[in-house]
């Protein structure tokens, strides 16, 4: 076959007889892989909606106890990580070794932002008594600071008990849901650090990029799975 | 006919020690690596079974306390299903056949399928250190609340356990797919694949899409147990029922990643053993991607009696029927393939012929439990165990054995004592009715599964059971030791020793670590016994 007249792409690895056949394999692999991201969050996707729809009211109260500012601030980092991923994949394809670099440690910064953001996120709910366990108190924030909680249009449909019963299932998804997914930031973080380490020693060029582009859909995909669990999670009812 | 020689390269002998196996990323040696320890965790699951057959030959329970038994068929469920069923076939003769099956040097990601065995070699020691901690008691379904609430039993490091063995899952179905699609040959366009390649690229979606909803449950159930969220608690507003919806909407499937691989052997040993084209191809292959989408819409039939409405259940009952249609679609294709035949008896086509019967009958009492009405009297009695176990042992381990006994002189590049596995064959196939055929019975008189003790009157087809489990279990030794054996002492195989067409048959056995010294260019049809072929092979 081919492949004998000219000399090898040193990325070339033996199974494989052409660098586009490599390609095309590890980026199928790569969707096949979001595939089951997909439906490892659809479990929750599919709880979440079950108890929404069950105790709609509840998770209108805790949706609006939720600060909106550090959500948003994070949505819009988020983004912009994308938008500086995708310039990296650009400038891989392009031979620009340097801009690749830099546009990958922006996305690392971002990405980073975006962590630390949520550290405080937790924080607060911590402070709020609204982690779920032993501890939980849907009610102690708003009551210590005498600000009444704001009901849903057409009254509370259901007594503080329950209140603080189905709150508690809001919470335990929210931290089940922005837990996993800062975990899957923390694993891009990482991956990110490794592909600038490699596109620093100039192992991409125009030929061979794949990892870089892979590295992309994944964060894009990161980055998706936020954009539906911002208005789940931090916007109902707030209008 | 010449005598065959061994041929010294081979992918068995480059490379020695420890090293060159832990370390490598040739899919056959990987494949070695997973049926070692697969069998490994197959015997320990079925000294579990050794267990309930004991304690089950008398009414009282004077063997095991409650608690104990609990524990026993838990584990026993939790390894054969996850460490034992769900990898066998895909990991071990998938991984060694689809490479050389679709003309390539590897899969696609050689590196990924080691790491799926580390994985799955992590996941099995969190299971192992459960049982060593003390067992773990809640069945292999782990239902809710009793897992994530109640049972104080070593539920977290046997849910870890499971759900990292999953990810092993994930990663083979995902190589299979990307190789199937990348990987071929030129020239080998799909309708020219064999059957088994089919089946198992519709085991892989399964495994792809099912597995990770299963994962995701498991971190819920963790999530409950470790930091007191109430997800599955009805003291908390949370709903059990939602994690058997979950739960099956990955394990219902899960049946089928068991059994479709096995299917596909049948359909290489069928033709192989028949000298015949596989009747309907196109049928049969399609048929293994039907079972997978139908796979997916019928999982809340276990949940009958769960507390799911009537409409639910009527749905649900209706649409587990599918499943028949293209299950039947195979066996009428095999039986059609088998008609006119040139048909012999070696051992992998004796396990063929098991498989159909028990295959058959299976499938048959799985339309009972797919009525809603009959299942709400049949369900969580001894009827179940034995419908599932003439699916899952019936069946898929009927497959993988006979898979095992047809590609072993592949493997290996010896064959083993055609007496022996003859014998073992046929011991399988009787131990395994008599385990398995008077548990209809019992179920159908109401014996409930799951209890350690029952009324007297149930005891004749009690014994009956564990003796026929002893002879099964026999069935099970006897191929260790002669294939074992045949490792030093077995006759040269030679490159094709059963006459087959597919493309696996032309390289050499124990084929080179590249698989084909040249790319396969003149690839033939599937299946290709045409009279001439058979007649310039001197196959019959």
């Amino acid at each position: 076959m081919h492949g004998h007249d000219h000399a090898h792409h040193p990325a070339l690895q033996h199974h494989f007889s052409t660098m586009s056949q490599q390609r095309e394999a590890g980026v199928l692999g790569m969707w096949v892989f979001l595939l089951t991201e997909v439906l490892f969050f659809g479990g929750l996707f599919i709880t979440y909606t079950l108890y929404r729809m069950w105790y709609y009211d509840a998770f209108a109260l805790a949706s609006k106890s939720i600060e909106i500012v550090p959500g948003l601030i994070n949505t819009v980092v988020l983004i912009g990580s994308s938008l500086t991923m995708a310039l990296s994949v650009r400038a891989a394809q392009t031979n620009q070794r340097k801009a690749t670099v830099n546009w990958l440690i922006a996305t690392i910064i971002l990405g980073s932002v975006f962590l630390g953001i949520k550290v405080y996120e937790y924080a607060l709910k911590f402070e709020h008594h609204h982690v779920p366990g032993a501890s939980f108190d849907f009610y102690h924030h708003s009551e210590s600071i005498g600000e009444p909680l704001k009901e849903p249009a057409g009254g509370l449909t259901m007594g503080r008990d329950q209140v603080q019963r189905t709150t508690q299932i809001f919470f335990s998804l929210y931290f089940v849901m922005t837990g996993l997914h800062a975990l899957h930031m923390i694993v891009g973080i990482v991956i990110l650090f490794i592909i600038a380490w490699m596109a620093h020693k100039g192992r991409f060029d125009s030929e061979y990029h794949a990892p870089v582009e892979m590295t992309g859909l994944y964060w894009h995909f990161v980055d998706i799975v936020w954009i539906f669990l911002f208005p789940l999670l931090y916007l109902i009812e707030r209008h | 006919m010449e005598t065959p020689v061994y041929p010294a390269q081979n992918y068995l002998s480059n490379g020695h020690g420890l090293k060159s196996w832990l370390l490598t990323k040739d899919h056959k040696r990987i494949a070695i690596l997973y049926l070692i320890s697969i069998s490994a965790f197959f015997f320990l699951g079925g000294l579990f079974a050794v267990g309930i057959r004991l304690e089950l030959t008398t009414p009282q329970g004077d063997l095991f306390q409650p608690d104990t038994y609990n524990k026993f068929f838990t584990l026993h469920g939790v390894i054969m299903v996850f460490f034992f069923l769900i990898p066998s076939v895909p990991a071990v003769l998938g991984n060694f056949l689809i490479p050389p099956m679709v003309g390539a040097k590897d899969l696609a990601f050689p590196r990924i399928n080691l790491l799926s065995w580390y994985i799955y070699v992590v996941g099995g020691i969190f299971t192992l250190f459960a049982i060593v901690a003390g067992g773990v008691d809640t069945g292999w379904t782990f239902y809710t609340p009793y897992s994530a609430a109640s049972s104080s039993t070593n539920v977290v490091p046997t849910a870890l356990g499971v759900f990292i063995s999953g990810f092993s899952s994930i990663l083979t179905g995902l190589n299979f797919i990307v190789t199937i699609h990348r990987m071929r040959a030129p020239g080998l366009h799909w309708f020219k694949l064999p059957l088994f390649v089919w089946a198992h690229y519709a085991t892989s979606l399964i495994q792809v899409l099912g597995t990770p909803v299963v994962a995701i449950t498991i971190v819920m159930v963790f999530a409950e147990r470790a930091f007191g969220f109430g997800i599955f608690d009805p003291q908390r507003g949370g709903d059990p029922v939602l994690f058997q919806h979950l739960f099956w909407f990955y394990s219902h499937p899960a049946v089928y990643i068991m059994i479709l691989p096995a299917l596909g052997v049948i359909s290489e040993i069928v033709s192989t053993f028949s000298r015949k084209r596989i009747f309907g191809y196109s049928f049969v292959a399609f048929s293994s991607l039907a079972i997978a989408v139908f796979g997916f819409i019928v999982w809340a039939h276990h949940m009958f009696v769960s507390g799911i409405t009537v409409y639910a259940a009527m749905v649900f009952s209706f649409l587990s029927f599918s499943v028949a249609i293209p299950s039947a679609v195979k066996v009428f294709n095999w039986s059609a393939t088998l008609h006119r035949g040139s048909l012999s008896f070696e051992a992998p086509m004796l396990y063929v012929y098991g498989f159909f019967g028990l295959f058959l009958i299976g499938g048959l009492t799985g339309l009972f439990l797919a009525t809603l009405g009959t299942d709400v009297h049949l369900h969580d009695t001894y009827f179940v165990v034995a419908h599932f176990h003439y699916i899952m042992v019936g069946g898929a381990i009927m497959g993988y054995l006979g898979g095992i006994h047809f590609w072993w002189p592949k493997m290996v590049g010896r064959m083993y004592s055609e007496f022996w596995s003859r014998i073992s064959a046929i011991l399988v196939f009787v131990g395994f009715n008599l385990t398995f055929f008077p548990q209809f019975v019992l179920g159908y008189m109401g014996m409930p599964r799951r209890y350690h003790m029952y009324p007297d009157e149930f005891q004749v087809l009690n014994v009956l059971s564990s003796g026929g489990a002893a002879v099964l279990g026999l069935g099970y030794i006897l191929p260790v030791l002669y294939l074992l054996y045949s490792l030093k002492y077995g006759e040269v195989a030679g490159n094709n020793p059963w006459g087959a067409s597919g493309l696996e048959w032309r390289t050499q056995s124990p084929p080179l670590t590249e698989n084909f010294l040249e790319v396969p260019t003149d690839i033939p049809e599937a299946y290709e016994y045409t009279p001439k072929v058979i007649r310039e092979a001197k196959l019959v």
